[in-house]
């Protein structure tokens, strides 16, 4: 009787775990997550009988998993930097680049700012502390409050790289922890600035011009805004062609991919 | 329904009366058996208690071993006496100063707002309030210790900052006044208290009115003196030290009411009977034997609260500012700080071997810091209930 039980559960275990045959393990960028799970649902709407989960710890984090095997796609916000190489190549990993749209950073401020356009030297001036009050860039006479991410994200090293030009950001601007904690911030902060990715941006804040090009999908296609970076998903080698990983990851080349990419606010690599 | 409910209770009871008809000498197995379980039981027990000690040692251990290359890396110049805090940059910089100093300072506000305010409460709870009002107000105070840390920390960032940000000046100076109110008033009763005990017998009741009403008008005139003056400041981000440390000191509040209501209870009934039968007035029963007797508790209240605020995480992340320098004039809590805490939970994503291993050994440096000194914290309270408890023969 007990061996009866006993096999009756081995079974059922063997056939869950056929019935769920294949797994897609997706990690990283919190800016990236959005896109990731939007495949993930059209995918497995697709594919009954591929499970895809997708986990939002940064950029770092994701390149980590990657590296030491836990993910077999990593969200990037930033491209993989070279120690990240090196210890890839390390353990025998060889990650491949797929970038699966497009995303401008917008520099926000608060809706009842009359400041509307900046240039990009003006936006470095002010996270260098240079420039420490709204009325010197014709504002009101408020002292700037300096908002960025966390040195953790993928949104903070483009930022670094675009804007301030290897210099360092000044000791007193606040560091918050996600997107949605910029935008938090800055539509309840009279004299804040801050920076999020494009998806981020609505009624409650208002986007800058920079350099006297407003931030859009079609600004940031063509290259015309600035502050601008791919989004990437980087999987180990090219994956087996037919292979789920690899359908999953060419999502964003379809019709269909393009429309999510869209639908949630970011730019897509194509234009059908 | 009582008749039958005891019928109930007899019934239930009968069986074991019955089963309890055995010899009262145990035969040898069965005392074998019991002893045995007995061992056990002691075993299984010392196991899961020296358990808990060695996680103990293992989290000094392990935090240790990452903490030490980064000195052997680093040095420790510059981890203590710089204030420049740019661990990604290039080259990174890793002075903490400014880290330690916001650590510092966000729990000293949190002090500040929870020790006068807790430390009143407790007083108020064991010696003044009717003992029916301590049974409702208690455990209403003691639910603030259930609300979890990340309810706080979004209180802070998407309710407080906010309000600071538009009603600054208000905000303050009703802080200040809520504040100071029940500090006022405790002095305000004890001071007339005093003042009326002077008097002869006939007129100590007329006294005690009359220095209440002046003392009462003259705390209030500076209430609202001080609270004009706040009210003048406008504050630009309300992320800042002054909205953690409220935050804190309220998250910190339960331990030090319950903690130094206990220190205060133990004090005994005896001791304050004995008071009064020398003739003290219930003023002078608290100021000059209640409060003596209990300091060493309080004290250990205080501790615990520091400690409550020191090792937060969630809310200083969330709605400290994290900006890594001393403002302008140390003392102003208006501008933004960054924590240790804060500091390691928000840095430790891309800190690993891979993108360089000073940045990742640094976030350990600074555990270990703060690791020593909760450790540090918790001895001397230990050390200062266990002679307390000497010194009331307990």
């Amino acid at each position: 009787m007990k061996k009866a039980v006993l096999s009756t559960i081995l079974m059922a275990v063997v056939a869950l775990t056929v019935v769920a045959e294949e797994t897609i393990v997706l990690d990283g960028s919190t800016t990236v997550g959005p896109i990731a799970k939007a495949f993930a649902e059209y995918f497995m709407a697709m594919h009954s009988d591929v499970n895809v989960t997708v986990s939002e710890s940064g950029s770092g984090n994701g390149a980590k998993s990657l590296i030491n095997g836990t993910c077999d796609v990593a969200n990037m916000s930033r491209p993989m930097k070279s120690s990240e190489f090196s210890a890839a190549a390390e353990k025998g990993i060889q990650p491949v680049a797929h970038v699966v749209a497009l995303d401008g950073l917008p520099i926000l401020v608060h809706p009842g700012n009359p400041v509307s356009e900046l240039t990009l030297e003006q936006v470095r001036d002010i996270y260098l502390g240079n420039i420490s009050n709204w009325k010197q860039v014709g504002g009101p006479d408020k002292k700037i409050v300096v908002i960025s991410r966390d040195t953790n994200s993928g949104t903070y090293e483009t930022f670094e790289k675009m804007v301030m030009a290897k210099k360092k950001i000044c000791e007193k601007a606040e560091y918050v922890g996600s997107n949605g904690a910029i935008r938090q911030r800055v539509q309840s902060t009279p004299a804040a600035i801050g920076y999020a990715g494009l998806g981020f941006v609505d009624k409650t804040v208002k986007a800058l011009k920079i350099n006297g090009v407003y931030p859009s999908g079609a600004t940031v296609q063509t290259g015309e805004y600035p502050i601008a970076r791919p989004l990437f998903m980087y999987t180990n080698g090219y994956p087996k062609l037919g292979s789920p990983v690899h359908r999953f990851v060419t999502i964003h080349l379809s019709e269909d991919g393009q429309e999510i990419v869209e639908e949630i606010g970011f730019v897509p690599v194509t234009a059908y | 329904m009582l008749p039958h409910s005891k019928i109930k209770i007899q019934n239930s009871m009968t069986p074991p009366l019955q089963s309890s008809k055995r010899s009262l000498v145990m035969n040898a197995s069965t005392s074998r058996l019991r002893r045995l379980g007995g061992l056990l039981g002691q075993g299984f027990l010392f196991s899961v208690t020296s358990l808990s000690t060695l996680t103990v040692f293992f989290i000094f251990y392990f935090i240790a071993k990452d903490a030490f290359p980064f000195f052997k890396l680093e040095g420790f110049r510059e981890f203590f006496t710089s204030t420049r805090w740019y661990p990604s940059g290039d080259p990174a910089e890793f002075g903490t100063m400014a880290i330690f100093f916001g650590t510092g300072i966000v729990t000293l506000g949190a002090v500040a707002v929870s020790v006068p305010l807790g430390v009143s409460a407790a007083v108020c709870l064991s010696d003044v309030l009717p003992f029916n009002a301590r049974q409702i107000v208690k455990p209403v105070i003691e639910i603030l210790a259930a609300i979890p840390s990340v309810a706080y920390g979004f209180f802070a960032l998407v309710v407080f900052a906010p309000l600071l940000q538009n009603h600054g000046g208000a905000v303050l100076a009703a802080g200040a006044c809520l504040m100071m109110a029940p500090l006022l008033v405790l002095l305000v009763v004890v001071a007339s208290d005093l003042i009326a005990d002077r008097c002869f017998d006939l007129m100590r009741r007329k006294a005690r009115w009359v220095a209440g009403l002046v003392l009462g008008a003259a705390a209030f005139t500076l209430m609202t003196y001080i609270g004009r003056q706040l009210g003048a400041i406008e504050i630009a981000s309300g992320a800042n030290a002054l909205n953690v440390s409220i935050i804190l000191g309220i998250m910190a509040l339960p331990t030090v009411v319950s903690v130094s209501e206990d220190a205060l209870q133990a004090a005994g009934r005896d001791l304050r009977e004995g008071s009064y039968a020398l003739g003290a007035t219930r003023a002078e029963t608290i100021l000059k034997t209640v409060i003596p007797a209990s300091l060493s508790g309080i004290l250990a209240a205080v501790i615990l609260g520091v400690m409550r605020a020191i090792g937060e995480t969630m809310v200083v992340w969330m709605a400290s500012g994290n900006a890594a320098r001393i403002p302008g004039p140390w003392y102003n809590v208006l501008e933004p700080v960054r924590t240790l805490t804060a500091t390691i939970a928000g840095d430790m994503g891309e800190a690993d071997h891979v993108t360089g291993s000073s940045r990742f050994h640094v976030l350990f440096a600074m555990a270990f810091c703060l690791l020593a000194f909760s450790f540090v914290m918790n001895l001397v309270s230990e050390g200062i209930v266990r002679r307390s408890r000497k010194k009331l023969g307990k």
